[in-house]
């Protein structure tokens, strides 16, 4: 990872950054499904992978309560709180 | 007397880590395995520790982990790990080996730097570890009588920079950006706009350090308010913007003086970016940094390959985008462009000049360094004239050249910054030819009867043909010179000695409404 020094006025957010990636897959695995049909499907699919392929990961499921809107902050703080990692699926 | 920055650190290779003060008196070495005295010393170190009991602290500092673990394995006891060096250089150790004595407040009462033999046997003694307690395990005789011992790594310039930058007591205040780990540091600095189109350095605390250097003054200290965003352009910010540019730290006061002297209201920077024109500024570089830096002022002195004069320019230009808000499409809405946008830097070779150098002229003394700020739309455009023989001849052809400035029709409509190479320096000195004798020829051969002025079938440029109406022919007969004022022509020398191709910048909107020439010293940024 490289610091730099801002050379602006700072007046602007530095655009957002991918979070660094761990190199091994283990710990809790969430899957976030934003309630839009057929997102479910995907999700399902994926999560049996994972478990044939990394039985010892733990799996767990939350939902928005709609797609329509951002996730809740208690469900945001929730899933923070509970996952090392974070899988949503969009659908369509 | 030196001030013990409390601390905790971990023993190489385990978890346990160990506080500075402990209600216990100490006794602190600091020691790094590829320094020889340190190796010689570690058998007594080891002794030391034995011998200290539950009376006193005794611990030994690495410097590098993988150094500690070879004096580990070989010498049977443990180090805490300082490879961050933060404590090494919290604590400003220079010279390892160095023993540091507290009391059981963590407060300093004596120190050993290097080694001399009698000054650690005294220390041995007085810590109870005399020599009977020390008989078998250290023979004194075999130790020499003195080392000196070795650099701290923490003291190494480079690391130093870097520890500098990141201690409590950092003077830099931007926001730190951390550029993801799979993130390309210059895809990154392109991605979030802070580039002219090139590559930049990217700017590291400790490369920001650096260039901090190259100036006594206060890294908060603002240097000017930076068009059209009015950002507070502070020494720091500028040297963010310099590090990006590839300057040296040495070239730092004059990127700092010409910030000064755009920034300023005459000069009017947010004019010279926002204009449609594509005006640009130029900076010459009078007096002695010219030599310190190495800038280029003879051959190729207006073109690349010399950093001083490429980075100057463009760190410059970066502070105004970055710091001033200044991006085309933006603020800056040149309908061409200019090459000159990304950087118009040079010095003028004031030593093969027969005249009065820039600053001098413009009431500086001439052992003062300065930047002269101009504003030019075009140029370096080439004055061609190899076959003229005299001052007379040569000065006309500047003048029918600098005619076509704009539009050959406009006159009185802005200013120019001559650059005269040596080749012409010696034809106009061999006729006695002063700048002022030069600026009068150049105004009288480009000066036209006012009826040759007028705009017509050919071109609508110069004066519009109402403004004829009602003139009796002595008054369209009158005769106007190319520029208002003759101290609209600027000049200075610059180039190799061989080619007779003198170069003129053509300004831009001059006078109030547009940019006047600022000078600044560029002493005071030292």
């Amino acid at each position: 990872m490289t610091l730099i020094l801002d050379p602006t006025d700072e007046r602007v957010p530095v655009a957002r950054q991918i979070t660094p990636r761990p190199a091994e897959l283990k710990g809790r695995v969430s899957f976030l499904d934003i309630s839009k049909p057929r997102g479910n499907v995907l999700i399902d699919r994926i999560e049996e992978l994972l478990r044939s392929k990394h039985p010892s990961v733990e799996v767990q499921r939350f939902a928005k309560p709609t797609f329509t809107k951002p996730a809740p902050d208690a469900l945001r703080a929730e899933i923070r709180e509970r996952s090392d990692f974070v899988i949503e699926a969009l659908a369509d | 007397m030196r001030n013990l920055v409390p601390f905790s650190l971990e023993l190489t290779d385990a978890q346990t880590s160990v506080s500075f003060p402990a209600r216990r008196p100490s006794l602190i070495a600091f020691v790094k395995e590829d320094c020889p005295t340190c190796r010689e010393v570690m058998p007594v170190l080891g002794a030391l520790r034995e011998a200290c009991g539950d009376e006193l602290d005794c611990l030994v500092i690495g410097q590098d982990r993988g150094g500690n673990r070879m004096l580990m394995s070989k010498h049977g006891f443990s180090l805490l790990d300082d490879s961050s060096l933060k404590v090494s250089f919290a604590w400003d150790i220079e010279t390892v080996p160095t023993l540091v004595r507290a009391d059981a407040q963590g407060r300093f009462t004596s120190e050993l730097i290097g080694f001399v033999r009698d000054e650690w046997k005294a220390l041995a003694a007085d810590v109870g570890a005399g020599d009977d307690t020390l008989e078998g395990r250290v023979d004194w005789s075999k130790l020499p009588a003195w080392r000196p011992g070795c650099g701290s790594k923490s003291a190494d310039p480079i690391i130093a920079d870097r520890l500098r930058a990141e201690s409590e007591n950092s003077p830099l205040r931007a926001r730190k950006i951390e550029i993801g780990q799979y993130d390309d540091e210059f895809e990154f600095m392109f991605d979030q706009g802070f580039s002219d189109g090139l590559p930049l350095i990217p700017p590291t605390p400790e490369r920001v350090i650096r260039m901090l250097a190259g100036t006594s003054r206060d890294p908060q200290d603002v240097v000017a308010e930076v068009p059209p965003n009015l950002g507070p352009a502070t020494v720091e910010k500028v040297a963010i913007n310099a590090v990006m540019a590839g300057c040296r730290p040495e070239y730092f006061p004059v990127v700092l003086a010409a910030i000064e002297a755009v920034c300023n209201e005459q000069y009017n920077i947010h004019g010279v970016m926002a204009t449609t024109m594509g005006a640009s500024p130029v900076l010459v570089i009078n007096g002695p940094i010219r030599h310190r830096i190495g800038m280029n002022m003879k051959l190729g002195a207006l073109g690349q390959g010399n950093r001083a004069n490429a980075t100057i320019g463009r760190a410059v230009r970066l502070a105004v985008r970055n710091i001033g808000g200044a991006k085309p499409g933006g603020t800056e809405r040149s309908t061409l462009g200019n090459p000159m946008k990304f950087t118009m830097c040079f010095a003028e070779w004031e030593e093969r000049s027969p005249w009065e150098p820039l600053h001098v002229e413009r009431g500086f003394r001439a052992e003062q360094s300065v930047v002269t700020a101009y504003t030019a739309s075009s140029g370096p455009a080439l004055m061609v004239d190899q076959d003229s023989r005299t001052a007379s001849q040569l000065a006309g052809s500047f003048g029918l050249a600098l005619e076509s400035i704009f539009a050959t029709k406009a006159h009185y409509a802005t200013d120019t910054l001559m650059v005269i190479v040596p080749e012409h320096v010696d034809t106009l000195k061999r006729d006695g030819y002063t700048k002022a004798d030069i600026r009068r020829r150049i105004q009288a051969v480009s000066s036209r009867p006012i009826s040759a002025l007028l705009a017509n079938d050919i071109s609508a440029t110069g004066f519009k043909a109402e403004f004829a109406v009602g003139k009796s022919e002595a008054e369209l007969a009158r005769l106007i010179p190319k520029f208002r004022r003759d101290e609209d022509i600027m000049i200075v020398v610059a180039g190799s000695e061989a080619g007779k191709f003198s170069g003129a910048f053509h300004g831009w909107a001059t006078g109030a409404i547009g940019s006047v020439p600022v000078s600044k010293a560029i002493d005071p940024w030292m």
